[in-house]
């Protein structure tokens, strides 16, 4: 089980850290909804993760809440999902959540094993991967990702692990989703370093920079869903999971957060998926 | 021909103050017990290079045995943050550390670079990104064929390459198996080569996957049994996720470091 971490904390929140299932969001969603024992953000926010991901891609994932909502896609309605981890495990089904990108369980249940350079080389950078699944500490307006430095890189506030595969999974997958908690803090309006680019500074960047994939289609949050709109790239809110008002999202989003005239309201976990969910975390490595 | 060596005669005569150092091992047979003895025998000034440093370079760095760390993902998998790499980038304490960041793509073919006797690799990457602005081994080069601009990275060449393997044979032949990570390459790209193994074997059964390091390319073998821990060791041991989440505690504070390098330099390897 990880340990829950207090909201004070979180310019430190990092990528790898795996979806925790008391944290505030969540006792509030919960509260929300009269029942103490219900749903809580972060178990609604890996379950629209995991729908997002169709059977039969191949996906390249990221370790905490990514790894998390794709296992569980892989065990509800993708039986065929194939997950690729940068430790270079190919078709990796793991019988519990890794801890890490390197986890024992993740090789002996691969189709195969290849090397860090094999991975990069021949599998992500050719386009051979559908859907890259990542999280950040930062995402801004326009869908880049800040996974280095809060603050200025020489003297950060918060020193963050780094690119790690994060740079060309945005770059080369051809569609990239990211799963992360809906904060001011965290979805601002301009990332205070590009770790990783999504549209860069508008819509037509990523094909000035010969970047090949489309780059982020959707953002998953403990409140909602963003897509990036089709003129702008900005990412406009498309859908609200129950109980969650317009005004929380806007409170939440560091930028003036547009809404779709398409607002959606995600259908809730049903008992088979949050029974799978946690199953998984509760007997996480 | 490969010398079969005790791991502290091996640390002693390829690792030198001032050297460029790769420990490398991708969250599986990272080399532990080789870098604990580099603590042990109190040599400084390295330049530690490791896509993922992990614990280990976190022991490393709060040490005092690094004056640079070159990089791609420097965190506690699926824990959080290394509290000593982040005291001395911020603080300067033991000693200040000088760092230079690449991502894992860049990482990963700077040392096939180096292992193929290149000055430096082609990759589609960075482009976007803000790391080519503080990091001087991230450039361009144009394809002479297409005119395309792709990024160039300098190869890596460490002066010693140190990896854990399962096992070797009594000529010094490795074999490993499982995530093999860039294992192979930063034994290749370095000008001197260690391997810490789990055993020494009369004979190298083949197995599914596993790569084989022969003798020649090998400067010295040391067994190290339990030499991975507490990352793991495929087929031979797990890892041991309590003890990297319990390294939290012990690396946010200065006092309890302290007392757990005491506790290590009190042990011989």
């Amino acid at each position: 089980m990880t340990q829950s971490r207090t909201p004070g904390s979180a310019g430190g929140r990092e990528p790898a850290e795996q979806a925790g299932r008391a944290e505030t969001g969540g006792r509030e969603l919960a509260e929300q909804a009269g029942r103490v024992d219900a749903v809580t953000a972060d178990e609604m926010m890996t379950i629209a993760a995991a729908r997002s991901l169709r059977d039969g891609q191949v996906c390249f994932v990221g370790i905490g809440l990514p790894s998390t909502a794709a296992n569980l896609a892989r065990r509800l309605h993708a039986p065929d999902l194939a997950l690729i981890y940068e430790s270079g495990t190919l078709g990796s089904r793991p019988d519990h959540l890794p801890l890490s990108i390197g986890d024992g369980a993740l090789a002996t249940s691969a189709l195969t094993v290849i090397s860090v350079p094999e991975v990069f080389n021949y599998w992500l950078q050719p386009g051979r991967i559908d859907v890259g699944f990542l999280s950040g500490a930062q995402l801004d307006r326009l869908g880049n990702i800040n996974t280095t430095v809060i603050g200025e890189y020489d003297e950060p506030t918060v020193r963050l692990p780094g690119s790690g595969g994060a740079p060309e999974i945005a770059a080369s997958c051809r569609e990239v989703i990211i799963v992360m908690r809906h904060r001011a803090r965290a979805l601002v309006e301009e990332v205070d370093f590009v770790t990783s680019v999504g549209y860069g500074s508008g819509p037509q960047d990523r094909k000035v920079l010969g970047l090949r994939g489309k780059g982020p289609t959707r953002v998953i949050t403990d409140l909602g869903v963003l897509e990036p709109d089709p003129e702008t790239a900005e990412l406009v809110l498309t859908a609200l999971h129950q109980g969650i008002s317009v005004e929380q999202a806007r409170a939440e989003t560091g930028w003036e957060l547009q809404v779709s005239v398409d607002l959606k309201i995600t259908a809730p976990p049903s008992p088979t998926e949050l029974a799978m969910l946690r199953s998984m975390t509760a007997v996480r490595g | 021909m490969t010398k079969i060596v005790p791991l502290a005669d091996a640390i002693a005569g390829l690792v030198r103050d001032g050297d460029t150092v790769a420990l490398e091992g991708f969250t599986h047979l990272i080399p532990f017990a080789a870098g604990h003895e580099i603590i042990r025998q109190g040599i400084r000034d390295l330049t530690l290079i490791r896509m993922t440093p992990d614990l280990i370079y976190d022991q490393l760095i709060g040490a005092g045995c690094a004056a640079k760390l070159v990089f791609s993902w420097g965190g506690n998998p699926g824990v959080g943050s290394l509290h000593r790499m982040r005291d001395a980038l911020a603080t300067g304490w033991p000693v200040p550390l000088e760092i230079e960041e690449h991502s894992h793509a860049g990482m990963a073919n700077r040392y096939v670079a180096g292992a193929s006797g290149l000055p430096f690799a082609v990759l589609r990457g960075y482009a976007g990104t803000d790391l080519p602005q503080h990091t001087d081994t991230i450039s361009s080069v144009t394809c002479p064929f297409t005119g395309e601009e792709l990024a160039a990275v300098s190869a890596l060449n460490p002066d010693v390459g140190i990896v854990h393997a399962q096992r070797a044979d009594r000529a010094g032949n490795v074999q490993l198996w499982g995530i093999i990570g860039v294992q192979k390459e930063v034994v290749l790209a370095a000008k001197r080569a260690l391997v810490t193994v789990e055993e020494i074997v009369d004979e190298l059964t083949p197995l599914p996957g596993a790569i084989v390091l022969p003798h020649w390319a090998v400067e010295m073998v040391a067994v190290a049994p339990g030499g991975a821990a507490p990352s793991y060791a495929h087929g031979y041991y797990d890892r041991d996720n309590s003890a990297y989440r319990a390294w939290d505690a012990i690396s946010r504070d200065r006092d309890a470091f302290s007392r757990w390098l005491i506790e290590l330099k009190a042990v011989a390897a």
